[in-house]
Formats: structure tokens, C-alpha cells, sequence
């Protein structure tokens, strides 16, 4: 379906993308509408991260065009592997970095200082305001970032595998936030490599291997052709409670004396 | 007592020491950007390209500040080419670059002799003729920097911390790298005549390490950080008199003296926060999580 540029938050028309010669993205075509919930899977070097900078702005495209309107606000959420945790930030000081505009003194003003605190209230970190960055748990670090990029009001938040490396209580945790928040009218577009922990239970997936291999919903999504165009790797489908499920088809090498038989 | 308060009936000792407890408190507070940035090096470098500047103007009777201060720029400019081409990496082309001009520096005073302050206290500091100009100049840059970091202070922040959204949350991140730069090479220039080329990047990176150990407030460790600067820039100036050492010496001895007590009084767990201080950890390859059978 080729996107609507009048009624998305952002859309990508044929857009190609890469840092050398040869290209990150290929032919990318997509619309992110409001209060749409996506997530992104793919392999590593698939063009995740990349497709997130072009949503985002700080990549243009080599090739195709980008329409993203003026009022459109966007906000991202890095991958916690990416941040320096010995940085000597709060995680109010974290939250307020947000608020880069309209006041230039250091210090929060008593609006702000309210601002934080709903916003912490919010996510159910409220009373760890003054603690260091590193004294969270992966949740709570996740959820302090989700603040941040909240008190910017965005109408699109783009995460960067926000579920990567935390445990099974904490990936439900952040499924159950941003579904939440999703059903708030926020829009989510969010990166992921769990196939059956995170992308079976989004309303919407997109399938990437340097182009889109598929969009839509996960059952029409997740199956072993799509997967293996996607993945390079063949995996099976099976299905539990209306969701899907992939399962590894690993096979071993034969070993050397049965390949002299074979 | 007495002979503790002797110096302070001199001139050129009461000009020094406002010098040089100026030049600790600015080196302090732009130290901790410096550092958390993982810039040290540069720090470093742009000090020994000074130093190129310092003896070509001194050769040919240029003033001090604008000839080091053009070449410094100029250095600065050629790191940031070289770099761009990605031929070598920047710690590469700061090393060649800066150890150039170091030793284009050393070369031209040896060759031509020296008009201005001597070859050792460019090099390692002193307290002798400190003059009006330098007590002006330094405060100028001080209270500059001092006005970027208060004016500017969440968007270095953010910059400093993450470069990459604060990129998108409107934040000109290129901007404030070149501001930062731009007041480093200003501070870097003003205080070499104290401090010296050799050790500058010391009084940058000390106050700012002891002060992380003593905090985890990014607010409070720039004032620490400036304070920390402060106390060793005046403590180190009187010891310059009293050891009769070279300034630049004596302050860093402090503030290592200081790292030293914090480290001892506090226990090595806080050093533990320093550790990676300026490093953004790689993100790890990702591979698909499905269930194995």
C-alpha cells in the first residue's frame, strides 16, 4: 500500500540510505500514522537502526523522499548498551535534559520541577528522583528514559530495542507501559530482535533486511518464508493462543565421516 | 606564620597567585566537560600546539595571546581535517599534528633564542612576570566560560551525556562541540604562562576525576570540580614560592596530592566511578531470540 504523506506523523517514500557504497536501506517506503504501535525486526545489520535515524531526521536519505510535517514532535530512546552509566547524572538531571528550550537557567523551575515529578509519577519511578543513573534496575533505567523523552510531549516515540538484554518481568513491564502509553494516542515505532518475547505481541510489524521483506500484523507476518527471507535462517511457526511462535530449525553439519557417506 | 605570609608582600607573588587560583578554578570547571567527553587528549595535544605559537611569536615579537591563539585554531582546524578524511584516527592525527608543532616550537627558540618568558616556564609554569595583561586576560576567559557553562548549561549537558538525542531534541550538538572546543583552546592559552604547557592537561583532568569520586551530581561536580581547581591552583602557587619550583609542578602535585587523600579517605570503590567515565560502551550484535528445539 503506498503511504498517505497527509495523514502520517512521518512517511518514507522509495528512500535508499548508505554510509559507504553500498546501501544500508533500500527502496524503504512507509507511513508512521498517529497512535500506531510497530516494531521493526530484522537481523544485525539489517537497518534497524538506521531506518530509526531516517524517521528521526539525523540520516537524509541518498535516495527518495522524506515528509515528515513541521508540527510533527518526535522523541527517541537510545538502547541502555549505548549509555555511559558512570555519567555523573541524577535521574531528574537526566529528565530535565529534555527541556533544552525556553529557559536558560541551570536550575529547574518550580513548573518543571512539578513536570518531573508527574512525569516520574507517571511511569511509577517517582520517588527515585535523586538517585545516580547507574542505581536503577534495567526497568527502572528504561523507564527514566521513557520519562525523558515524555516531558518533550511527543506524538512519536521511537525506541532502539528497548527490551534488549532485561530479564522476562522487565520485558513485560515495558510492554505493558508502552501499550499503555500507546493507547494514550501515542505513536511507537520500536526496534527489536525477540521475536516471540516482543514482536508476536505488537499490533504491528514490519520485517526488514535492507528493504521491507513484509509489513502487517504478526500472524500475517511471522511465518517461515518471511522469516527465512528475513532472517537467512530457517526457522518454524507454531501457534499458541492466537499468537505465534518461532521455533530454531538448527541442524548440525553432518560430520566428516557422514558427509564422505553422503 | 610569618613566613608563610611573607610572599603575599610581593607583587609579582599576589599577581601569580590570583593567576594561578583563577587558572585552577576555569581549567576545574572546563575539565569537567573535557574529561567526560573523553577529550583529555586533546586537552593535551592543543597545549603542545600552543607551544609552536608561543615560540614563533616570541621569535619574531608577536603578541603572545593572538600568535599562539591563531595557531592553536589553525591546529585545531588541521586535527579536525585530518581526522574527517578518516585516512588515520584523530588520536593519530593529534599526535602528529601537536608533537609537530611542539617540537617546530622548541626548535625555533633554541635556534633563535627567546624574547618573552623563558623556555622552562613556558614549559612547566612559573610565577616570575606575571604581568597586568595576564591577571586580565585570564579573568576575561574565566568569566566567559563561566557565562557559556551557565547560559549553556543544559543543552552541554546534554550534549555531553548523549550527543546523539540530544541531537534530535533540538540541541545543535555541533554548536556546542565547537563552543566547548573554542573555550578550551581560550583557557588553554591564558593559563599556560602558570601552569605550562607540559602540565596543563593535568589541572584539567585531576580536579575533574577527584570530584567525580565525591559525587554523583553531575551540578555538584562542576562546582567541586571548580573548587577542587581552585585550592590547588592557590596551595600549589605558595608551595611554587616556598619549594622554589616551577608553579606549573607544584599545583599538579596538589591537586595529585588531593586525588591521593580522596582516594584514601573514601576507599577504592569510589575510584570505580571514574572508570569508563568518558566511554560510550559499544552496542553489542543482536541475533534473534526464538525458542530452540
Amino acid at each position: 500500500m503506498i503511504p498517505q504523506p497527509g495523514d502520517a506523523l512521518i512517511s518514507l517514500d522509495r528512500v535508499t540510505f548508505g554510509y559507504g557504497a553500498e546501501p544500508v536501506l533500500c527502496d524503504v517506503t512507509l507511513a508512521v500514522r498517529p497512535a500506531e504501535f510497530t516494531g521493526i525486526v530484522g537481523p544485525s545489520g539489517s537497518g534497524k537502526t538506521t531506518l530509526l535515524r531516517v524517521l528521526l531526521g539525523t540520516v537524509s536519505p541518498t535516495r527518495g523522499r522524506v515528509t515528515r510535517p513541521v508540527r510533527t514532535s518526535v522523541s527517541y530512546v537510545p538502547q541502555l548498551e549505548t549509555v555511559n552509566w558512570n555519567f555523573p547524572v541524577t535521574v531528574d538531571e537526566c529528565v530535565l535534559m529534555s527541556r533544552t528550550t525556553g529557559r536558560l537557567l541551570p536550575w529547574a523551575s518550580r513548573v518543571e520541577k512539578a513536570e518531573v515529578a508527574n512525569v516520574l509519577e507517571r511511569l511509577g519511578i517517582a520517588e527515585l528522583g535523586r538517585r545516580h543513573i547507574r542505581e536503577l534496575s534495567g526497568g527502572q533505567q528504561q523507564r527514566m528514559f521513557i520519562a525523558r523523552a515524555l516531558l518533550r510531549r511527543p506524538q512519536l516515540l521511537l525506541m532502539d530495542e528497548p527490551t534488549s538484554g532485561v530479564d522476562v518481568g522487565t520485558r513485560h513491564e515495558m510492554l505493558h507501559l508502552l501499550d499503555d502509553l500507546n493507547q494514550e494516542g501515542l505513536a511507537v515505532v520500536l526496534t527489536t530482535h525477540d521475536l516471540n518475547g516482543m514482536a508476536a505481541h505488537l499490533p504491528n510489524l514490519i520485517c526488514l533486511r535492507n528493504h521491507v521483506i513484509a509489513t502487517g500484523a504478526p500472524v500475517e507476518v511471522i511465518t517461515a518464508s518471511v522469516l527465512e527471507q528475513t532472517f537467512g535462517a530457517r526457522m518454524e511457526v507454531l501457534e499458541h493462543c492466537g499468537l505465534p511462535v518461532v521455533v530454531d530449525r538448527y541442524a548440525p553439519d553432518p560430520s566428516p565421516s557422514a558427509r564422505a557417506v553422503l | 606564620m610569618s613566613e608563610l605570609l611573607a610572599p603575599f608582600h610581593y607583587e609579582f607573588f599576589v599577581k601569580g597567585l590570583v593567576v594561578a587560583t583563577l587558572a585552577g578554578a576555569l581549567c576545574g570547571l572546563i575539565g569537567v566537560y573535557i574529561t567526560l567527553k573523553g577529550m583529555s587528549y586533546i586537552g593535551h595535544g592543543l597545549s603542545h600546539a600552543i607551544f609552536g605559537g608561543f615560540a614563533a611569536s616570541a621569535v619574531v615579537s608577536f603578541n603572545y595571546f593572538i600568535g599562539a591563539g591563531i595557531w592553536g585554531l589553525a591546529s585545531a582546524l588541521a586535527i579536525n581535517q585530518v581526522a574527517r578524511k578518516r585516512a588515520i584516527g584523530s588520536d593519530a592525527a593529534i599526535g602528529v599534528i601537536t608533537t609537530a608543532s611542539f617540537a617546530l616550537g622548541v626548535a625555533l627558540l633554541t635556534k633563535f633564542g627567546n624574547r618573552g618568558p623563558t623556555f622552562d616556564a613556558a614549559l612547566f609554569g612559573s610565577i616570575i612576570g606575571v604581568k597586568d595583561s595576564d591577571v586580565l586576560v585570564i579573568l576575561g576567559v574565566t568569566l566567559l566560560t563561566a557565562a557559556v557553562v551557565f547560559l549553556r548549561y543544559r543543552a552541554l549537558l546534554f550534549t555531553t551525556f548523549d550527543p546523539e538525542v540530544a541531537d534530535v531534541s533540538g540541541v545543535s550538538v555541533s554548536r556546542m562541540d565547537a563552543l566547548l572546543m573554542f573555550v578550551l583552546s581560550l583557557s588553554i592559552l591564558s593559563t599556560l604562562t602558570v601552569i605550562g604547557v607540559t602540565l596543563v592537561a593535568a589541572t584539567l583532568v585531576i580536579p575533574a576525576v577527584v570530584a567525580r569520586m565525591l559525587t554523583n551530581s553531575f551540578s555538584r561536580m562542576l562546582a567541586l570540580s571548580t573548587a577542587i581547581g581552585a585550592v590547588c591552583g592557590f596551595v600549589g602557587m605558595n608551595l611554587s614560592y616556598h619549594l622554589d619550583v616551577p608553579s606549573g609542578t607544584t599545583i599538579v602535585l596538589t591537586g595529585a596530592t588531593v586525588f591521593g587523600m580522596v582516594l584514601l579517605f573514601t576507599g577504592g570503590g569510589r575510584l570505580r566511578r571514574t572508570v569508563g567515565l568518558d566511554q560510550h560502551p559499544d552496542v553489542p550484535a543482536t541475533t534473534p531470540v526464538t525458542s530452540a528445539r
